[in-house]
């Protein structure tokens, strides 16, 4: 190497100070293409959920005029509560359909007509009428849920001009419900069904309540079993365990786990929980080990990264005090990692509260109506649900699916929310 | 002291100088000599600790060598040395700290109050207890200034009740001077303090479990010289109650706090006696240097 004068030393700096930053530059600037390419993507996603399943918030209901007419429902005068309870409630709806658009006459047009009104609408009536008996042999205004099709039209997402045969709402009931619409009798309500109904055929019934008692039952099965065995193996592994081949063997082995498909999870509950050990089918209880088994490997990795972090000086203070080994882990270790072991195991919930794959295998992907009341009762899981209604053909499941999926990721927002909450907490202290 | 401190100052001026090294003991110091015969006063007739023969590995490298010293009774020993000496290591030792790193192994025998430390029935929580430990980072627990030094009575059960609580926090903070400085910010965080505050906060934290011994790892290391200068204040001031072992980087602090001076040199304890003579009459070539500056 020839000898450089320090001026030429900094003239070839300089030289290569341009090229130095221009790279930086470049650098930052494939950086923020990439943020801004997902934040795109994310928006696309995010909009079209939205925009899907907005309308399902709201459902159309239908002023009818009905007539409690004993010979209609087909009691008698003093009817036992019993006959209350087993009368024919649709038949009243008809008629009362019938009365309101007397130029039906064909057996076909009927069909459709009384297609304008939810089949809930009975139940409704039923219920009604139990509640006060009075009722019975008296005419009432009475809303009534309208058929999911009909509340589609009625909610601008059918269009007229598309030719029949490529809608589901004829053209008959398209002039039906104008009117209704003109007569003022046609109102748009917040859709409470959707929060307080479980699962069923007719989407104006459908509800998300027993994919969210499921998921509840399932996460706190998780949480009870996943978070302390896994906090408590990471304490071990990290604090207690003697370093060797056998520990070494352990850590390869959950490192592995945390990649093992959440599906061979599911068929290892299936063989051993239900078929080994007879637990019950489809129930919480089942999919919470499952999930609780699937999370612990997340939860050991990051309750041992968080404990690792933890400086060594501050042990060292401890110990030097006279705190023993558990003193200092608990007193000292603990909380100052506890920030990290929290953002950790709540990550690795929102992960099992969006899991599906390993449900169905343990056959939570069951048609449930009713919202499960303990561990063991069969019920599904809001991941399950959406799966489901996202298979279905009509119409108004499809929003049914996005408005699940929004509060699924409202579920999510709420759980990562809670762990920043709780990291500033414990950080604070 | 402060005369001390004076005469390592000139003694550190004359480095350039070249000294007759006729009657010192000029020897060609290799590292693999295992053998090698302290020079000095390592043992004192009221000693409160004493290692004989300690040898120190860490894995395969062997850290200490053959060292054989005694800490006197309400005496404050410094021990100095170059980098990487293993006057730290040795630190350690004494209250088993270094138990914590697995591949450290302490040969020989070390004992507090004529009771072998290392014996198998020796608790390290009793022991720490009575030898405590100030490191050379400040390292307050992220907790308040109260926790900070109420944790140590607490474990240990020494306060009966809240008052009794309260009076062994203030006076851990009076002795380590800090109490009238943040008398009214106790329940404020210890990480939130300066540096010296944070050092003299560790220094109550270990008087507060009131250890026979208090050990110091270059507790001034990380501080600007007006917080050294009031953490030598307060060894001078509690080494009536304590037994202090200090290891510090600097001589002239070496020679303002304590009484004996050990000077170690890669593994090997060279020479210790007080801290007068070492600083005024080195008997070995390798102390001379280190104190008149010439390497280290």
């Amino acid at each position: 190497m020839s000898e450089r004068s320090s001026v030429q030393t900094t003239a070839a700096i300089r030289a290569s100070l341009k090229k130095r930053y221009a790279r930086e530059r470049r650098f930052q600037w494939y950086g923020r293409v990439a943020v801004s390419i997902g934040f795109v993507f994310l928006f696309i996603l995010l909009s079209d959920i939205f925009i899907k399943g907005t309308p399902a918030f709201t459902q159309h209901f239908i002023k009818l005029s009905i007539s409690f007419d004993t010979d209609e429902l087909g009691i008698s005068q003093q009817a036992t509560p019993d006959e209350i309870a087993g009368a024919d409630y649709a038949a009243v709806v008809k008629s009362s359909l019938r009365a309101m658009f007397p130029g039906v006459i064909s057996s076909k047009e009927k069909k459709q007509l009384y297609r304008l009104i939810s089949l809930s609408a009975e139940y409704t009536l039923r219920d009604m009428v139990i509640a006060d008996p009075k009722l019975i042999g008296t005419n009432s205004e009475i809303w009534l849920l309208a058929h999911s099709e009909a509340g589609s039209y009625l909610k601008g997402q059918v269009g007229a001009d598309r030719p029949e045969s490529e809608r589901r709402v004829k053209d008959v009931q398209i002039v039906w419900l104008d009117t209704l619409r003109e007569d003022g009798r046609t109102e748009s309500r917040f859709n409470s069904t959707f929060f307080l109904a479980g699962d069923s055929r007719e989407p104006e019934m459908a509800g998300i309540r027993a994919g969210l008692y499921g998921s509840f039952f399932t996460m706190l099965v998780t949480f009870f079993l996943a978070f302390p065995i896994g906090v408590m193996a990471a304490i071990y592994l990290e604090e207690f365990a003697p370093r060797n081949r056998l520990t070494d063997l352990i850590e390869i082995n959950i490192n592995n786990l945390a990649a093992v498909p959440s599906i061979v999870f599911g068929l290892l509950g299936l063989a051993v929980f239900i078929n080994f050990f007879g637990l019950p089918r489809s129930a919480p209880l089942v999919g919470g080990l499952v999930m609780a088994l699937m999370t612990l490997p997340t939860i050991v990795i990051t309750s041992r990264a968080a404990i690792q972090a933890v400086s060594p000086s501050i042990r060292e203070a401890a110990m030097g005090v006279g705190a023993s080994k558990i003193q200092t882990v608990f007193h000292h270790v603990l909380p100052i990692a506890m920030p990290g072991i929290l953002t950790g195991s709540i990550i690795g919930m929102a992960h099992a509260l969006g899991e599906t794959a390993p449900l169905l295998m343990i056959g939570m992907v069951a048609f449930i109506m009713d919202a499960p009341s303990g561990l063991t009762d069969p019920s599904t899981v809001l991941p399950v649900q959406i799966y489901l209604w996202a298979d279905s053909p009509e119409r108004g499941f499809t929003e049914k699916t996005s408005a699940a999926i929004m509060v699924l990721m409202g579920f999510l927002v709420l759980m990562n929310a809670l762990a920043i909450y709780l990291r500033r907490r414990f950080e604070l202290k | 002291m402060n005369d001390l401190a004076a005469v390592a100052r000139e003694t550190g001026s004359m480095g350039d100088k070249k000294m007759p090294i006729g009657e010192k003991r000029q020897l060609d110091f290799q590292s693999d000599v295992k053998e090698y015969q302290t020079i000095g006063t390592p043992f004192v007739d009221n000693a409160k600790m004493s290692a004989r023969n300690v040898n120190i590995f860490y894995a395969e490298k062997q850290a200490i060598l053959d060292v054989s010293l005694d800490v006197g009774c309400h005496e404050v020993l410094a021990m100095i040395g170059p980098s990487g000496c293993g006057k730290s290591t040795f630190l350690r030792a004494l209250n088993r700290m270094n138990d914590i790193i697995p591949i450290c192994k302490v040969e020989g025998n070390i004992t507090l109050d004529n009771e072998d430390i290392y014996e198998s029935e020796q608790d390290t929580v009793l022991l720490r207890a009575r030898v405590g430990m100030v490191f050379q980072k400040p390292n307050p627990f992220p907790k308040s200034i109260y926790e900070n030094v109420a944790y140590g009575p607490r474990i240990h059960g020494l306060a009966q009740s809240k008052a009794e609580m309260d009076e062994i926090v203030e006076l851990s903070l009076r002795r380590a001077g800090l109490f009238g400085e943040v008398k009214d910010q106790l329940d404020k965080p210890g990480t939130g303090l300066s540096g010296g505050q944070q050092q003299r906060l560790c220094i109550a934290r270990a008087i507060a479990v009131n250890p026979e011994v208090i050990l110091m790892d270059e507790p001034c290391s990380a501080l600007d010289p007006i917080a050294s200068a009031r953490i030598e204040e307060l060894i001078d001031e509690i080494k009536e109650n304590y037994t202090i072992a200090i290891v510090t980087h600097s001589m002239q602090q070496a020679a303002r706090v304590s009484q004996r001076t050990a000077y170690f040199h890669l593994g090997k304890l060279i020479e210790v006696g007080s801290t007068k003579e070492i600083f005024t009459n080195p008997k070995h070539q390798l102390t001379e240097n280190y104190i008149t500056g010439r390497f280290g």
